[in-house]
């Protein structure tokens, strides 16, 4: 899903030849994701240089020992200004990494970029490493790793493992994005338990926790209209996990579209008429306004339920600002989870 | 009533326009040579804070490889995986059409934001820079040859001049340099990332940003105050024309004052008035000055580019820019100076009794007045002057050491030349003669600034070309000994380099490496030359002080050889312990055997065996060799057949000598241009002292026809003194000359570049310099003497008229 952060950073970064390019039509030489193809691991976790985008997207909802919350990102991004891989600085390969530490009154935002080819970023499935700079997601493979990054302020330490399998979004990992087409491959692995160390300030603290990966890549995600979304990823207590998603319009109704993930990771994609999004309450951040207190219904799953952020000031201000932080879920289903949001000015 | 005085102050100038034409001329050509040299320095500044931005040298650290030019980018990517914050550069030179330009390959997305040259993430130019085709960028003011194949061209702002920039990937195959990186940008801000050794398996040498422009505004230093002193002293030449002017204005308008106060306007106001009509003249002149400033310095431009480039590297702008500021200081320093040269008469003009009768007697106690304090003044100068001789530590307190003696020896002239006048006039026979002795004294009061400013520029004139000729002749020396070798080669790559060794070996009675490693020693770089053991170097290299044995210490690898400036600047002599950095982090004990002189070289320099440079610096470049032959055309024939060398990469002796000679040349091409300057302003103000003179002196030399004395005798009389003082003054300047001589071979060069020059004398240039003194004289006083000889009698017989 996270798709649209990069969609929206695209038009800006240039790397692709502006918004409007962007919109429906695929960009010349780049893979297109098709309805039915299926996903291969560990060989899918490693990069796609044949699409345009393509990101590892991890969000852990973690407590310390005295009770206090903490959420932390850490995303690796890719963008390609022609498909392919190449020799060197040859590469067409563009990678970039977002990391942020978010406490109840602190957020700590880190931001780093690498060119391909020449050894600085990149992905490896087996064993797995995905790495820019000296952070990284490491391990055996996908089900084990250590994650690591550091920034201004802050680091941490994760160690997750899991023994549930990789989620296929959407129609078997083909997610749509649009009522246009639109459509990107997109899969998650929601189940990942965590212990770990954060550092604030220097100073250490052990955490445990859940975390949840996302995995997508794409050429041509989203429609011309499309100016930004609303996204949740949700731990619920009785170990269900949903996935669920607003795409803003600016020519008529939102896009809405979902997956309800069964404990044993049994995914069932929502239909989007069922799905309700109502903002709550917005308010100031270091960025813009914006709403940070939501209810989303779900009548088919008979979900009700009213989301707070750990801390309302999670504004991302990177290259390319947004919106991203812990939630916590009350309501018919009680959880936590995080909440991105773009395209707010 | 504030216009009324204006007015009537105004309408002096409306009966003398030639006095005002002076005023102004002279405040214009004083403003313009300042100006115009704060200008052609503030361009090479602004040159170099420019390359430095561009290279992000100015704000950022830097990693250079300790002992290489170059690098794995290994070591780059070893870094950033530690968590160095740190941004690849590659830079080399490239050829295109004759012309030399600088590529600079940097990598926009680890780029610091505020590195001007880095294409914007959010701008759609990375898209090219990045593309397969490429971009590169230059400034407005490069200009490329046309028939070249490289990629797309788009000017932007904030580059240097005469650099290439561009991705880094396109930059290493230009460069023929792929997987290897000059040097790094070290961001802020890393905490808790590994050693940058341990990281990397590189040493590097970590270089502070410097915010002035680095290395080289520090190195340029030197030069830009040379020019700022030759642009001060044409300044001060400058003033005499306009403290002259004025101050006749001033003794032409007592009368018109007087009636003023007389008729009631308040002091204040008269003074107001004054003070307002001088801003005007001064602005007027100052816009005129600083106009023709940048003509000046547009003018000087290329000569001082191209001298700061053979001397230094430094690339500075060949075209001016306006700045504001300049504009402002130039006429701030117009006001400045008509303030300093009026201030005399503001303050007569305030003090001057009401009904203060006209005293043409007085003139006497006055000038004996003036002079004695104007004589203690000299003393005090050369006082100072003396205190400097043994105290001045830098390079400011030389050039005050030099301003101390000039204004002192200036001050001093009227004395000198009234006592002179005075011994003549005692021993003088006969009326005409004892007459013209006492008259000539009588002029001194009004030519001695313009003597003064003829002085100053004789001995400036002298000082310098003296500095220039005796470092011309110990240079050319110099490099008889020092380039004994017959020919010069160069390699393109490493492997061409050994082929070279190893034909030439067989081929010539011997080779010699010139090898070489840039390190740094403290924060200073030094050059580490590598030495054969030759004759070459042993029975010719110019050695100022040396231990016995001190080319066998080399070659047994304990001794070092030093050049005269890293001796100076570090204090170091024969006998000390040297200890140099190595690539691999250990040190390199050397003891220092000998200094030789090198002169052009801004750079500390280090010799040491060759063999033993290679072995601690294994990365160093094996590209140049001299070769000793008996057989030297027939040698670069070969050479150039052989290995395609181009005649840039084979060159004879001659070549080299003639190549450093232009050099030399160019250095001083700037120097001899403000001299002559200055000489012209010095003329300037003879001429206009004269012209007065000959307006106030009527009423002398009236009497004089009257008793019969033809119009052209007085005529010869007149240009006959004039010459006599001239001639004095020029004498004079001699021992001032040779004193400024002394302090620019033995304090300021010293100072500036670290090496002491014997001064030599050069006789035949000051019988030049007197010559032209004389003719300097004669074109001033000729205009003023052929109106005495052509004076209406009418007019000379009004002098007995009209009220004095």
């Amino acid at each position: 899903m996270r798709v649209l952060v990069f969609l929206l950073l695209l038009p800006t970064l240039a790397f692709a030849q502006g918004f409007a390019g962007l919109g429906t039509a695929t960009q010349e030489g780049f893979a297109t994701p098709e309805r039915g193809a299926t996903l291969t691991f560990p060989t899918d976790h490693a990069a796609h240089p044949d699409y345009r985008i393509e990101w590892w997207y991890l969000t852990a909802n973690m407590t310390g020992p005295d009770g206090a919350t903490y959420g932390a990102q850490w995303t690796l991004f890719r963008s390609a200004l022609a498909p392919g891989e190449g020799e060197g600085w040859a590469s067409p390969q563009i990678w970039m990494g977002h990391a942020a530490l978010t406490t109840a009154d602190r957020h700590f935002v880190a931001e780093t970029f690498a060119r391909g080819g020449i050894g600085q970023a990149g992905v490896t499935a087996q064993p797995f490493a995905a790495w820019i700079d000296d952070w990284q997601i490491a391990g055996p493979d996908l089900t084990e790793v250590t994650v690591r990054a550091r920034g201004d302020g802050f680091a941490y330490t994760l160690d997750l493992a899991t023994s549930a399998p990789f989620v296929a979004q959407g129609d078997g990992g083909y997610s749509v994005k649009s009522g246009a087409g639109q459509a990107s491959y997109y899969y998650s692995q929601p189940f990942y338990d965590l212990t770990g160390m954060i550092e604030i300030g220097g100073v250490p603290t052990p955490v445990t926790g859940q975390a949840w990966l996302d995995r997508e890549w794409s050429s041509q995600p989203l429609a011309e209209t499309q100016d930004g979304w609303d996204w949740f990823s949700i731990h619920f207590e009785s170990g269900e996990k949903l996935m669920a998603f607003r795409l803003r319009d600016n020519s008529g109704a939102p896009f809405h579209s979902g997956t309800w993930i069964d404990a044993d990771g049994t995914p069932h994609p929502l239909d989007g008429d069922t799905l309700s999004f109502t903002e709550l309450e917005r308010a100031q951040t270091s960025g813009p306004q914006v709403p940070i207190a939501w209810r989303v219904q779900i009548a088919q799953r008979g979900l009700d339920i009213t989301t707070r952020p750990l801390n309302p000031d999670a504004w991302m201000d990177t290259l390319f600002p947004y919106w991203e932080g812990p939630i916590h879920v009350e309501g018919s289903h009680d959880g936590i989870g995080y909440l991105e949001m773009t395209g707010y000015e | 009533m504030n216009r009324l005085i204006l007015r009537t102050l105004l309408s002096h100038w409306r009966s003398r326009p030639f006095q005002i034409v002076t005023l102004l001329l002279g405040l214009t050509v004083a403003t313009a040579l300042w100006s115009g040299v704060q200008a052609i320095n503030a361009e090479a500044r602004a040159s170099y804070a420019q390359a430095a931005a561009t290279l992000g040298t100015d704000r950022f650290d830097s990693l250079q490889p300790r002992g290489a030019e170059t690098f794995d980018q290994e070591a780059y990517i070893a870094l950033r995986r530690a968590g160095w914050d740190v941004s690849p550069v590659v830079e080399g030179s490239l050829r295109l059409g004759g012309e030399r330009y600088r590529v600079l390959g940097i990598d926009p997305v680890t780029a610091p934001a505020s590195l001007p040259a880095r294409p914007d993430l959010q701008g759609a130019d990375l898209t090219d820079f990045l593309g397969p085709t490429g971009l590169i960028l230059i400034s407005a003011s490069t200009t490329l040859p046309p028939d070249v194949d490289l990629p797309p061209v788009r000017v932007v702002e904030g580059i240097a001049p005469g650099t290439l920039v561009m991705d880094i990937g396109l930059a290493q195959t230009l460069l023929t340099m792929p997987g290897q990186l000059s040097r790094l940008i070290l961001l802020p801000g890393v905490q808790g990332a590994p050693p940058i050794a341990e990281a990397s398996g590189v040493v590097f040498d970590r270089i502070a940003p410097r915010g002035d422009g680095g290395g080289i505004a520090a190195l340029t230093d030197s030069f830009h105050l040379n020019l700022t002193a030759f642009g001060f002293l044409a300044f001060a030449v400058g003033l005499f024309i306009v403290y002259s002017s004025i101050g006749l204005a001033f003794e032409q308008r007592k009368p018109m004052l007087r009636t003023l106060r007389a008729l009631g306007v308040p002091l204040r106001r008269l003074m107001l008035v004054m003070v307002a009509e001088l801003t005007a003249l001064a602005l007027l002149a100052g816009i005129a000055g600083v106009a023709l400033g940048y003509l000046i310095a547009a003018s000087l431009l290329p000569d001082v580019a191209a001298t700061l480039e053979g001397l230094y590297g430094a690339q500075v702008s060949g075209s001016l820019s306006l700045r504001p500021a300049w504009w402002a200081t130039g006429l701030l320093i117009a006001m400045g100076g008509a303030a300093l040269a009026a201030g005399d008469t503001l303050w007569r003009t305030a003090r001057m009794p009401l009904l203060s009768a006209a005293m043409p007697e007085a003139w006497h106690g006055a000038q004996a007045r003036a002079q004695f304090w104007q004589g203690i003044a000299a003393l005090g100068c050369f006082a100072l002057a003396l205190v400097l001789c043994f105290t001045a530590s830098s390079l400011t307190a030389g050039f005050a050491l030099m301003g101390a003696l000039l204004i002192g020896a200036a001050l001093a002239l009227p004395v000198v030349l009234a006592t002179i006048l005075r011994i003549g006039a005692a021993r003088a026979r006969g009326p005409l003669s004892q007459w013209g002795w006492a008259d000539a004294r009588q002029q001194m009061s009004r030519l001695s600034l313009a003597l003064m400013a003829l002085l100053l520029a004789l001995s400036a004139n002298i000082g310098v070309g003296t500095m220039v000729m005796s470092f011309r002749d110990t240079f050319t020396g110099w490099l008889d000994q020092r380039l004994v070798a017959e020919v010069y080669v160069t390699a393109s790559d490493a492997e061409q380099g050994r082929a070279i060794h190893a034909w030439a070996t067989d081929r010539v009675d011997a080779v010699l490496p010139i090898w070489s490693a840039e390190a740094r020693l403290g924060a200073v770089p030094i050059s580490i030359y590598g030495v054969a053991q030759h004759p070459t170097y042993s029975e010719h290299w110019p050695l100022i002080e040396a231990l016995p044995g001190a080319w066998q210490s080399v070659a047994s690898g304990e001794g070092a050889l030093i050049n005269e400036q890293m001796a100076a600047r570090r204090d170091l002599s024969p006998g000390d312990a040297l200890i140099l950095p190595t690539p691999d982090g250990t040190d390199w004990p050397l003891t220092i055997t000998a200094i030789y002189s090198d002169y052009g070289n801004p750079v500390d320099q280090v010799m040491v065996d060759v063999g033993l440079l290679a072995t601690r610096y294994p990365d160093i470049e094996r590209l140049r060799f001299a070769l000793r032959t008996a057989d030297a055309p027939q040698v670069i024939e070969e050479a150039r057949a052989r290995f395609g060398l181009s005649s840039e990469q084979v060159v004879d002796q001659a070549a080299i000598k003639a190549l450093s000679l232009a050099i030399f040349e160019r250095t001083f091409t700037v120097t001899g241009a403000l001299n002559i300057l200055t000489l012209a302003v010095a003329a300037l103000a003879l001429l206009t002292a004269m012209l007065t003179l000959q307006l106030m002196r009527l009423p002398s030399l009236a009497p004089l026809w009257a008793m019969g004395l033809t119009r052209a005798a007085l005529a010869r009389a007149e240009l006959v003194k004039v010459l006599a003082l001239a001639l004095l003054t020029a004498i004079l300047s001699i021992p001032i000359g040779l004193g400024v001589a002394w302090v620019l071979t033995n304090v300021i060069n010293v100072m500036a570049f670290g090496w002491r020059l014997p001064m030599n004398l050069y006789p035949m240039d000051w019988l030049r310099l007197i010559g032209l003194a004389l003719l300097t004289a004669t074109v001033a006083a000729g205009l003023p003497v052929l109106r005495l000889a052509r004076t209406a009698p009418r007019t000379l017989l009004g002098v007995f008229a009209s009220e004095r």
